[in-house]
């Protein structure tokens, strides 16, 4: 799950990592009396949405209008959040079609001596949390990684323990910090590992954090991904979630207990299996297809969420055919069955339908096929069946 | 042979008195695996279907002499059940549940390997050595005993790749589930290892999917160590980046884990890859032809 910057800020402010004063304002007016509380001088006006790249983004129809704006008067602050809220983002990471700005960020300013970058993710290869930090701050780290990955300085921690003094100082002695910013960098550093793993985050993203003329450390932005597994035991992170920022279809695909991906293709596949189900889009695209979404109904999918899964692939207007690949382990062909008997009763098929069941009960599942009257297009295998929807979506 | 599991493997069941717990566990025992007993806290004295419940792991142990333990209880628990076999000694941890917490895992990877337990998942379909020993949530009847060792990364993938291989009549030696989760308690690497020990195993089919570096790892030491023919197959050749496709472990992020960069390092290790699903029983036959 993600969240807003101005939200991270507030939980990275409760954990005692510095960051700097900020209003939220949905209207130009909200943003001109967040700017004259916080001070009235120099103000940041951030869009908030769940993308990256804001800094070098531009309102869609409006290519002078960047992502985040820095302020010197009401009246700049005005005008940045009217160009702002309410339109279109487009930046590296939100794809061609951008994201609706709902509101801004209203910042205050600080000196700023130095940018650096620092993000802790899991490292998959060694099962540990890394903190990594780097001298090149605001700008993309993947860039970074790409052309310069020695600037790129890396320290694994044990969750139970969190980061250790001598990794802040093996980090400060590489990113050149002294002084009283090294003083700081005790607090910051082993603060921040240990938000990461006190909200079960998947992503925690400072870029840049600053280090200010008199030597303090602030996160500039705060950018925090959580593990949607343990959002159980975070149940005050969930009022965070924004829905605005997520696909309609696969929030309400969620919601059932479905995992589904919205894509541009016409062919709409339910499948049960994450690996099953991407390679069901592979397949559909080797045979010169484009699929339209992802969706695995999992393993212990009863009638009514299989039913659901139909609905939602149907109401995509792309869609203009649907391949079922199930092979029955914990799900039974059974259950399948007799979800499309349902489904088509309840919501129709007015678009070509190939199914391929085998694994758990699929003799009884195919015989219930054969006697429903449902209109089936029968294959007799995967690369049958996606041969024969290809051609006939063509 | 075979690896991890055979005739003489006997299982528990902790969460037995689930639902998915006593389907799964009835399912083991009607194809052939000793299924000896199953744990629940507060459930103990009971029984299954004639499977004695226990309320320790420990219990179960000294009462059925159990070397393998099969994992179906939630997963806010699910970490404390995999630490509870590993400390009563158990040999085989296999943790079918999905939806782990990774912060919960990164405890458990480390206590496991300091240990010698071997632990398949969390969010896998389980192992089997057909015709001996079922320990998971496949489909029995797709298997048949025979000289392909399948290892994967995903389920009903795996079994799709079962029944090509059953169908062109190579038969498995023993199938594994790693699971799709980022931390998951074995490797493909760990795997090979077992395989190439492994006298009934003649061939390896390995199924990989996108996210991570695991393939990648795999390839490089299979191309230092492996001396029998490997097949693979990757899948989410068509998936966007940033978008998780299902699995917690298959994400494309910061441009690294694309099926492209797998692909490559396979084929560089001699490896041959399936182009599509409905390839990975004759990308197997190719590799024995190539010797």
């Amino acid at each position: 799950m993600k969240i807003h910057e101005f939200q991270a800020k507030e939980l990275f402010r409760n954990a005692g990592v510095p960051v700097l004063e900020g209003i939220v304002a949905k209207t130009p007016e909200e943003a001109v009396a967040a700017y004259e509380k916080l001070g009235g001088k120099v103000a940041v006006v951030k869009s908030q949405i769940h993308a990256g790249g804001r800094g070098k983004g531009t309102v869609a129809d409006n290519p002078d209008q960047r992502g985040v704006v820095v302020c010197q008067s009401a009246e700049e602050v005005q005008q940045a959040a009217a160009g702002l809220i309410g339109k279109t983002l487009v930046t590296i990471q939100t794809g061609p079609e951008g994201k609706t700005v709902n509101q801004v960020f209203v910042e205050a300013g600080c000196d700023i001596d130095r940018e650096l970058y620092m993000g802790i993710v899991l490292d998959r290869a060694v099962a540990k949390p890394v903190l990594m930090v780097s001298t090149e701050g605001g700008v993309e780290i993947e860039t970074v990684a790409e052309e310069t990955p020695e600037l790129i300085f890396k320290e694994h921690f044990d969750p139970a323990v969190g980061l250790e003094g001598y990794q802040v100082r093996k980090l400060c002695k590489k990113l050149g910090i002294t002084g009283s910013a090294a003083k700081a960098a005790f607090k910051f550093m082993p603060a921040v590992c240990r938000f990461f793993v006190d909200y079960d985050c998947s992503l925690a993203e400072i870029n840049p954090l600053v280090i200010t003329g008199d030597g303090q450390m602030i996160a500039l932005d705060a950018k925090v991904t959580f593990d949607s597994n343990a959002l159980y035991r975070h149940k005050d992170l969930l009022e965070l979630r924004d829905l605005s920022e997520e696909e309609p279809s696969e929030v309400r695909a969620s919601e059932s207990g479905l995992s589904y991906v919205k894509l541009e293709g016409n062919i709409g596949c339910l499948v049960n299996g994450a690996g099953l189900a991407m390679s069901t889009m592979d397949i559909i695209k080797y045979h010169g297809g484009q699929p339209a979404n992802f969706l695995d109904v999992g393993g212990g999918a009863n009638t009514e969420q299989v039913t659901e899964a139909f609905r939602i692939l149907l109401s995509d207007p792309n869609c203009k055919g649907v391949l079922v690949n199930i092979f029955g382990g914990i799900a039974r062909c059974t259950t399948i069955a007799s979800a499309l008997s349902e489904a088509s009763k309840g919501v129709g098929f007015n678009v070509p339908l190939v199914v391929g069941v085998e694994g758990t009960e699929v003799e009884e599942g195919r015989k219930m096929l054969a006697e429903s009257d449902v209109d089936i297009i029968s294959a007799s295998d995967i690369t049958d069946a996606a041969k024969k929807l290809v051609a006939a979506v063509a | 042979m075979s690896i991890l599991v055979d005739g003489n493997t006997k299982v528990i069941c902790q969460g037995i008195t689930g639902n998915a717990g006593t389907f799964h566990s009835l399912g083991c025992r009607e194809y052939g695996t000793q299924m000896v007993g199953g744990v629940t806290p507060g459930k103990g004295g009971q029984n299954v279907e004639g499977i004695p419940v226990f309320d320790t792991v420990e219990e179960a142990v000294q009462g059925t002499g159990a070397n393998a333990s099969m994992i179906f209880v939630p997963p806010p628990f699910t970490a404390d059940a995999i630490l509870e076999a590993i400390d009563a000694g158990i040999e085989v941890i296999c943790a079918i549940t999905e939806g782990v917490p990774v912060v919960d895992m990164v405890r458990v990877y480390e206590k496991v390997r300091a240990s010698d337990s071997v632990l398949i998942g969390p969010n896998c379909p389980g192992i089997i050595t057909p015709g001996s020993c079922k320990i998971g949530i496949m489909p029995g009847y797709i298997h048949q005993p025979g000289k392909v060792g399948v290892m994967s990364r995903s389920g009903t993938l795996t079994y799709e790749a079962v029944w090509q291989t059953t169908n062109l009549g190579l038969g498995q030696s023993t199938c594994v589930g790693l699971g799709g989760d980022p931390i998951v308690g074995t490797s493909f690497i760990d795997l090979l290892k077992r395989y190439q020990d492994d006298d009934q195993t003649e061939a390896i089919l390995m199924i990989g999917e996108i996210g991570g570096s695991a393939e990648e790892e795999a390839a490089a030491f299979a191309k230092a160590n492996v001396t029998k023919p490997v097949a693979a197959f990757i899948a989410g050749r068509t998936a966007p980046p940033g978008k998780r496709m299902g699995h917690a472990g298959a994400i494309i992020s910061g441009g690294k884990g694309t099926a492209e960069e797998k692909v490559a390092a396979l084929e560089d290790a001699g490896i041959v890859v399936a182009p599509t699903p409905a390839d990975m029983g004759k990308a197997v036959t190719q590799a024995i032809a190539n010797g």
